[in-house]
């Protein structure tokens, strides 16, 4: 963190200050393990082993928060008899199909006595208008299992960016925790093994260190006492990254941590506006709010979404009325009633479509135009080779940065130019670059990492063809609406174009030519204005009056929204993200300055700071609290929960919708209203976090020997980007080392916003490999010569940096020397070397498709990497060498 | 100048009468350094911004004068940062105005060896023409008998360093363009 979000950190030193104890959990020693108070170095892939072991103390000796997780959690709610855990099967959950490496969590669901309840059918892809509990319906009655497999391979696990997966409301409970099928009981039996020593076999972390954290943990936690833990894509890129951070939410709910002041789970991104291109995703599985795209199974009309995509309980009942007001800001006066508010309009998903499914879809010929947004894959993505192998593929490229970024001139000076593999005569792909405009030159809101949108304002205009992508994206789509309108004989905007040049053509362009898209233009730019569709985002009521809040949202097409959640952004017709009361003129949570979603919360389920009877758990740790006096809810931040909603309150029998959430469900989002220790629907791997292998690692899975990887990952296949062995297989000796890539305070991702600046390039000037004493004697490495890493993908290298601050440690009995990578350099800009992500595969969280380039099995020599053909003649040799094939490290 | 003026501008007297013995502080300041200014005091206006590196969303103070943006500070008021930036958010001004910034349209033609210089209109023409191409080359109806009404043809990279406004509006035109392929990185 004082590496990679410094400014963020600054807290964490006031926190230290008063008291606090600051551990860091990482393989090598950083700025931030410096200012810590214990650093605990890790085998790079190995926390959920770690983290479940702290949950294996916290359950054994009886450390949890009694009070709220019966309160506030699942631990009570008892699972079907169809469950059958990893400790049952050989380290798999029951409902795995290995033909089609997926799960079937109707194995995992809630028992509930009164079956024939509907449960909502949120992520129940393919149940089509039958209910969770099976009317035994898929859709159309036939290839059920298919759909549900193509639907769940879309990443629909990301469409919880905004509350949980469908569950039932009501389950069968066991406030003993007793039951031998109540999630308390099942969780205790699943972590049992994850002892001390297993811990220390597998992580390399010592009895003694682990001992200190959870110490440290447990006694800072509880009713006075508050934990947060802070994680950032250390945690998410790996094939398990989701159930990594499942581990962490699991140890922070039991230790009672969560929706109070202190506590959580804080995820530090890395963009500027990384939240918000989430939560108005450009995302192919999502639309605006985390309401999930079409897809063509279950999916058909506006009936069926809705349908399919809403819960019963709670906020996530009124899909329809979101959708529908989507539907009305992108399509206005065109969507009906009629013809269902132009639902058909939206393309439909067939499966995944991310980022590296489309590099193997340009490979392939079917992906022919690209456009580059401010993102540099020749660096930043992971086989940077595979990256520029499918643009090499592409009709057109078009870049939009401030610099010449790798990505946009790899045509003439890439990798493979040098190899041979490619040559610039022969590439026929079309490039445009495009200068854009920098933050100070337009206006506009970034959202930051906890959720809080933040205006910026125009200082001077762009100079040059330089522009905004405001203004790309709008002229880009007035022009393109131009041309078709011409085409069709049709006006964009007005009613059915005329006869087009194709029999399909006037069909196809009907949502382009409907679209509302008509904003106000300013100055010699003609720069569209940002406030303009920051109001629309928010959207408006039947009187076209901004809403301010979600709540206002209609399903009858009076209404319009662009994305739900950030309703409330420009109540009253005010940019609340403009806000900038300081901060010493406020309280500690600042709620007015910018503004967060939803409703202007700052911290998640806040009603859990405060016990069922609505008082805080203690005064120490006060956030929010019901003041019956008032009759409505009150505190330093703003309630997330219904206002006016009392403690007492229980829904009446057969309550549905927001009327449903009982005065104690402090977890409002979820289809139980409690915070989930088990998953019983929604992650594509497992209810429960396991600890698996990275896809490729030097040792094997201690703790389930049978089931080395997450037996569902996603393994992407191209000959471009095979697998090594793994664990006990042959071959994986060749690979004897774990890397781990990260980020340097004066760089910046993918080098595009930092390698190009004097400043930074003189702090940072080189890229480097950070090795351990051990690891440098074994290889002959010397301290500022050169090595050469190498994975099955491709070899660079890096200046040597021999230093303590990468351990190695041991596993297994074995030493294990790590590798890190700092994965900001490319060949342009002031500041020049390999790219880190040149050695690293497309085996993917099957989650949410994320690659896993923080845990990578690899080689190091001393010396610098072989030029020209003779890079791959050495790639070969370790492919022969490790007997590397199609298939290997393609098993489930 | 009068002579009492003259030897009170000496460092060495100021620094023998007055309290900076070690004339290591004020004695030692020359007229031309007390006349200087910061930079950031002659601003004609200053502009209220968020610094455009990580998601921690610091503050920043951008000052311009005559047109152009003259410094960029870390915003006092901010309760996210309290007026720090870090090394990158610091080097904000050189991003934004250094000169590894390309201000021109640059085109790649097919199987070329270089770069050559292109209007902008040109170049917004010439890329609504390819998407409208592609979109057609890999337009979908159906897939398997169900209808998708989308286009594999063209694919869409990056969101996380532009606005929300920026973002919505790709979202909104490549979704009516049919496109479904479009990514940023939080998938990375």
């Amino acid at each position: 963190m004082a590496e990679a979000h410094p400014v963020g950190f600054q807290w964490v030193m006031e926190a230290k200050a008063r008291g606090a104890t600051v551990i860091h959990v990482d393989p090598r020693f950083s700025r931030t393990s410096a200012m810590a108070d214990l650093h605990v170095p890790i085998r790079a892939g190995s926390d959920i082993a770690f983290l479940g072991g702290i949950i294996n103390h916290v359950l054994t000796e009886e450390k949890y928060f009694r009070d709220y997780v019966l309160a506030y959690t699942n631990a009570s709610t008892i699972i079907s008899e169809d469950f059958a855990d990893t400790e049952d099967l050989g380290g798999v959950f029951s409902g795995l199909d290995r033909d089609h490496r997926t799960y079937d969590f109707d194995a995992w669901r809630y028992q509930a006595g009164d079956v024939g309840a509907a449960a909502g059918r949120r992520d129940r892809p393919g149940s089509g208008k039958g209910g969770q509990n099976g009317n035994g319906q898929n859709g159309d009655g036939q290839n059920g299992d298919g759909r549900r497999r193509r639907v769940r391979a879309a990443a629909r696990g990301e469409a919880h960016g905004s509350g949980g997966a469908a569950a039932h409301p009501s389950p069968d409970t066991d406030e003993t925790l007793q039951h031998p099928r109540c999630v308390f009981q099942i969780l205790k039996r699943h972590f049992s093994r994850y002892t001390p020593e297993m811990v220390e076999q597998i992580c390399g972390i010592s009895p003694e260190n682990f001992r200190r954290v959870y110490e440290a943990l447990t006694s800072n936690s509880g009713r006075d006492r508050t934990t947060a833990l802070v994680y950032s894509v250390g945690w998410t890129q790996h094939t398990v990254g989701v159930q990594y951070i499942r581990t962490g939410a699991i140890l922070q709910t039991l230790l009672g941590n969560m929706g109070r002041p202190g506590g959580g789970i804080l995820a530090l991104r890395g963009h500027a506006s990384i939240q918000g291109s989430t939560d108005i995703p450009t995302l192919f599985d999502l639309l605006p709010g985390y309401l999930p795209m079409p897809h063509v199974h279950g999916n058909e009309d506006l009936d069926t979404y809705a349908d399919a995509e809403s819960m019963d309980n709670g906020f996530w009942a009124n899909v329809r009325s979101y959708m529908v007001s989507l539907l009305k800001a992108w399509w206005g006066p065109a969507a009906t009633a009629e013809n269902d508010f132009c639902f058909d309009y939206l393309p439909r998903l067939t499966g995944s479509h991310g980022t590296y499914e489309t590099v193997l879809a340009q490979i392939a010929g079917d992906c022919s135009g690209y456009f580059l947004l401010g993102e540099n894959p020749a660096v930043g993505s992971a086989n940077g080779r595979m990256q520029r192998l499918g643009m090499s593929k592409l009709d057109w490229l078009v870049v939009r940065d401030f610099s010449l970024i790798e990505s946009a001139t790899w045509w003439k000076d890439g990798p493979e130019i040098e190899t041979g593999e490619m040559r610039t005569e022969d590439i026929g792909t079309e490039v445009f670059f495009l200068p854009a405009a920098a933050h100070t030159e337009k206006s506009g809101s970034f959202t930051n990492t906890q959720r809080m949108l933040q205006w910026h304002h125009e200082a001077v205009e762009p100079a040059g063809d330089a522009r905004s992508d405001l203004w790309f994206a709008y002229h880009l789509g007035r022009i393109i609406r131009e041309k078709l309108a011409a085409q069709s004989g049709s006006v964009p905007g007005s009613s059915s174009p005329a006869a087009g040049e194709h029999p399909d053509a006037d069909e196809m362009n009907r949502p382009i030519l409907d679209l509302t898209w008509d904003y106000p233009l300013r100055g010699p730019l003609r720069e569209p204005d940002a406030e303009a569709v920051l109001a629309e985002v928010n959207g408006w009521d039947g009187d076209g009056k901004p809403v301010s809040s979600y709540t206002q949202l209609k399903d009858d097409g009076s209404t319009a929204s662009g994305c739900w959640i950030y309703c409330g952004v420009y109540a009253d017709g005010v940019n609340q993200a403009a806000r900038r009361k300081p901060g010493g003129e406020q309280n500690w949570v600042a709620n007015e300055w910018g503004w967060a979603w939803p409703a202007n919360r700052r911290v998640l389920y806040n009603r859990a700071s405060a016990d069922p009877e609505g008082k805080p758990w203690s005064d120490r740790k006060a956030l929010v609290w019901w003041d019956p006096e008032q009759g409505k809810w009150a505190g330093h931040d703003i309630a997330d929960f219904i206002a006016n909603r009392p403690p007492s309150y229980r829904p009446p029998d057969g309550a549905k919708g927001v009327a449903a959430i009982s005065g104690t469900d402090a977890f409002i989002m979820q289809a139980d209203g409690k915070a989930w220790l088990f998953a019983p629907a929604g992650l594509a791997d497992g209810p429960m976090p396991a600890h698996y292998e990275p896809q490729e690692s030097p040792v094997q899975n201690l703790l389930y020997p049978k089931q080395e990887h997450n037996p569902v990952r996603e393994t992407l296949r191209h000959p471009g980007t095979p697998y090594q062995p793994s664990g006990d297989e042959p071959g994986s000796e060749v690979f004897p080392y774990v890397a781990t890539t990260y980020r340097l305070t004066e760089h910046h991702t993918a080098g595009g916003m930092s390698r190009w600046l004097p400043y930074l390039s003189e702090l940072q000037p080189e890229f480097f490999c950070e090795v351990s004493p051990e690891l440098a004697a074994e290889r002959g490495l010397e301290h500022m010569g050169w090595a050469t890493i190498i994975s099955a993908r491709s070899a660079i290298e890096a200046r040597v940096m021999v230093t303590q601050r990468m351990p190695s440690l041991t596993v297994q009995g074995k030493r294990l020397h790590q590798i890190g990578l700092p994965y900001h350099w490319g060949r342009n800009g002031l500041t020049t070397g390999d790219a880190a992500n040149e050695l690293a595969h497309f085996s993917l969280d099957p989650n949410v498709h994320i690659q896993e380039v923080k845990a990578l099995a690899v080689d190091i020599q001393p010396g610098r990497r072989p030029r020209g053909p003779a890079l791959l003649d050495l790639i070969r040799s370790y492919h022969e060498r490790a007997g590397i094939t199609d298939e290997t490290g393609t098993e489930v | 100048m009068g002579v009492r003026t003259w030897i009170e501008g000496w460092p060495v007297y100021r620094q023998l009468t007055g309290p900076d013995k070690l004339g290591l502080g004020a004695a030692a300041k020359s007229g031309a350094t007390s006349r200087r200014q910061p930079r950031v005091a002659e601003a004609d206006n200053v502009v209220k911004s968020v610094c455009p590196y990580c998601a921690v969303g610091c503050g920043q103070n951008v000052y311009v004068q005559d047109g152009k943006v003259t410094q960029i500070e870390g915003d006092p008021d901010s309760p996210v940062s309290r007026g720090r930036l870090c090394p990158k958010g610091s080097a904000s001004l050189q991003l934004t105005t250094g000169d590894a910034r390309q201000y021109q349209v640059l085109y790649r033609r097919p199987n070329g060896t270089d770069w050559e210089k292109l209007g902008l209109d040109q170049a917004m023409d010439m890329i609504a023409d390819r998407v409208l191409a592609a979109r057609r080359k890999g337009w979908q109806w159906e897939v398997d008998g169900q209808r998708t009404r989308r286009t594999l043809g063209f694919a869409s990279l990056g969101g996380a360093t532009l606005d929300n406004e920026e973002n919505y509006l790709f979202k909104k035109l490549f979704t009516a363009l049919g496109a479904v392929q479009i990514e940023n990185q939080a998938r990375i």
